[in-house]
């Protein structure tokens, strides 16, 4: 064997200015990433809390960060309450998303005439925006969770349909002539070349899924009105705001923003973990 | 090692006859190529851009079928008789090495574990002890190209298919690459069908040169290399080896000219 790859890097003794400035350059980016938005975060919110009491500012124009943590804590059984049903209706519709984006996406690769006929509703069905159809839909549905579930459904679901579309069919064209050459069926083509192909693409739009599921959850709920059986975080920003309830509407909105950024998070550590090994987006580069 | 019987006494394998294949817009790719292929045939097609060199390989491997002529197998064949190696090394990156030379078996329902030894043993062969559980992205160009032969070696085919295989590789390791290849053949005994642009390396590697002009695609000439296996890098450097390159080269200058 001649062609050997990954020599172990050794720190040299010496090292010249261009390698130390590269070096400080990526300690630098390593906690610059998570901490700059931390220290941003914080002069944000003691800028809020200090233009508050500069200009007397009112609690019901605009409280101060305080004043909204207090509203969180003092209501913290309704705000879990409300969190727990949004979250479960986006974790729901987003489920809903992968099980038919993904279903749909493998009968279109199975058949061009499937394809055709229906992918063109898919789209009629994302460039709808939500906001339109809600009302009808809450017409038609009497459960409100199944409204919402179906709204929230609605968006999330395109992005994994056509991301995993695009995935199965840009497998290896060299790869698809072998499987052909060995014979293989159209199951084990499916399973053994187009699915891990489509991976990162899926991933990608599951990504993007996740987000758009909490948005529609919160969108439908507010069309639909707090009334009915369960509140969920949106039904509160409605309900403070109907009281003047300024804090209680920024407690809400923060929850939700949060509940946001976890999902993501959350989705993006699934797709490190199931790439990190092979996929170029996932692998560290060194130099 | 097998011995090697003089081309002409060579059993048949497959045989090509009359076969042209014309494209759906009209062009032409290949016109009445004849071709006999002995067990233990080395055969490269060489030739330019255009010249139906790919199209000859692919319609071996039954990825096209022909328009005009057959190809056909002495006796029978299954899928396991034809191994495939493409320019690029067409891995799977998700899988691991050993894991990318199962395919073959896998897709013919056989298990890793009843066919570990088979890839253990091929790895060994291609020069990859060791690299079994690495993936594709830890390793080089020609490291690659090796797990691609490695491939379409362990199913123990009668015929392999190469399509320019080491066109894209460095010429070090190009040389090395081809040093192996032979020693590989000679250890298995299997015939192979190589398509390349090179003169240098067809000389070097085969035994048998089928040399083909483009617009329409077809068979100019065929030489042979009479010169024993194993070839070591003596003979890259040798009298006869240069006498057979500029034979070579005088072909696909003839070849060339007439498609100008």
């Amino acid at each position: 064997m001649t062609d050997v790859i990954d020599t172990p890097v050794t720190v040299p003794a010496e090292i010249d200015d261009d390698e130390r400035a590269r070096l400080n350059r990526a300690r630098f980016e390593r906690w610059g990433s998570w901490a700059l938005p931390l220290i941003v975060m914080a002069l944000m919110v003691f800028l809020w809390d200090r233009i508050v009491v500069w200009y007397d500012i009112k609690h019901y124009i605009l409280p101060g960060p305080g004043r909204v943590l207090n509203s969180l804590i003092e209501g913290q059984a309704v705000f879990f309450d409300a969190w727990v049903l949004t979250l479960a209706v986006t974790a729901a519709a987003l489920a809903l998303a992968v099980i038919f984006g993904v279903g749909l996406a493998v009968l279109f690769t199975q058949s061009r005439l499937i394809e055709m006929s229906l992918y063109p509703y898919a789209v009629i069905l994302q460039v709808t925006p939500v906001v339109s159809i809600a009302p009808l839909i809450f017409i038609y549905v009497d459960s409100k969770v199944a409204g919402l579930l179906i709204c929230a459904w609605i968006v999330a679901f395109f992005p994994v349909l056509s991301n995993t579309t695009l995935g199965l069919n840009s497998a290896d064209h060299n790869l698809r002539d072998l499987f052909r050459i060995y014979g293989a069926t159209r199951w084990q083509r499916l399973r053994y070349l187009q699915l891990p192909s489509a991976l990162p693409y899926f991933l990608g739009g599951l990504r993007i899924a996740g987000g758009l599921s909490l948005i529609g959850a919160v969108v439908a709920e507010l069309v639909a009105g707090s009334g009915g059986i369960g509140v969920g975080l949106a039904g509160l920003i409605q309900e403070a705001g109907y009281r003047l309830n300024i804090a209680r509407m920024f407690a809400a909105l923060i929850l939700i923003a949060a509940t946001g950024i976890a999902i993501f998070a959350l989705l993006s550590f699934v797709s490190h973990l199931l790439l990190r090994k092979w996929h170029e987006s996932a692998v560290k580069r060194e130099g | 090692m097998t011995v090697q019987l003089p081309i002409g006494e060579r059993p048949e394998l497959l045989r090509m006859s009359r076969v042209g294949k014309t494209f759906g817009g009209g062009v032409v790719a290949l016109k009445d190529m004849d071709l006999k292929v002995g067990q233990g045939d080395f055969i490269s097609l060489l030739g330019p851009s255009g010249c139906g060199k790919s199209t000859a390989l692919r319609l071996i491997s039954g990825l096209m079928t022909a328009t005009a002529g057959a190809v056909r197998w002495k006796g029978d064949h299954d899928t396991g008789d034809l191994g495939v190696v493409f320019q690029e090394p067409t891995l799977m990156p998700w899988a691991t090495v050993a894991q990318n030379v199962w395919l073959p078996m896998r897709l013919r329902g056989q298990a890793f574990a009843s066919v570990a030894d088979d890839i253990t043993r091929t790895l060994g062969l291609v020069g990859l002890d060791g690299f079994a559980d690495a993936y594709p992205r830890e390793l080089s160009g020609g490291m690659k190209m090796r797990v691609s032969i490695a491939r379409a070696l362990v199913t123990k085919p009668r015929l392999i298919l190469m399509d320019e295989p080491f066109a894209a590789l460095d010429e070090i390791t190009r040389f090395k690459l081809n040093n192996d290849l032979l020693a590989m053949k000679a250890q298995i005994g299997c015939t192979v069908i190589f398509v390349t642009h090179s003169v240098f390396e067809s000389v070097f590697l085969s035994d048998r040169i089928v040399v083909m002009a483009a617009r329409p695609g077809r068979v100019i000439r065929e030489l042979q290399v009479d010169q024993p296996y194993p070839r070591d890098e003596a003979f890259r450097t040798s009298a006869e080896y240069a006498a057979y390159c500029r034979e070579t080269s005088d072909a696909l200058h003839v070849a060339m000219g007439e498609a100008a």
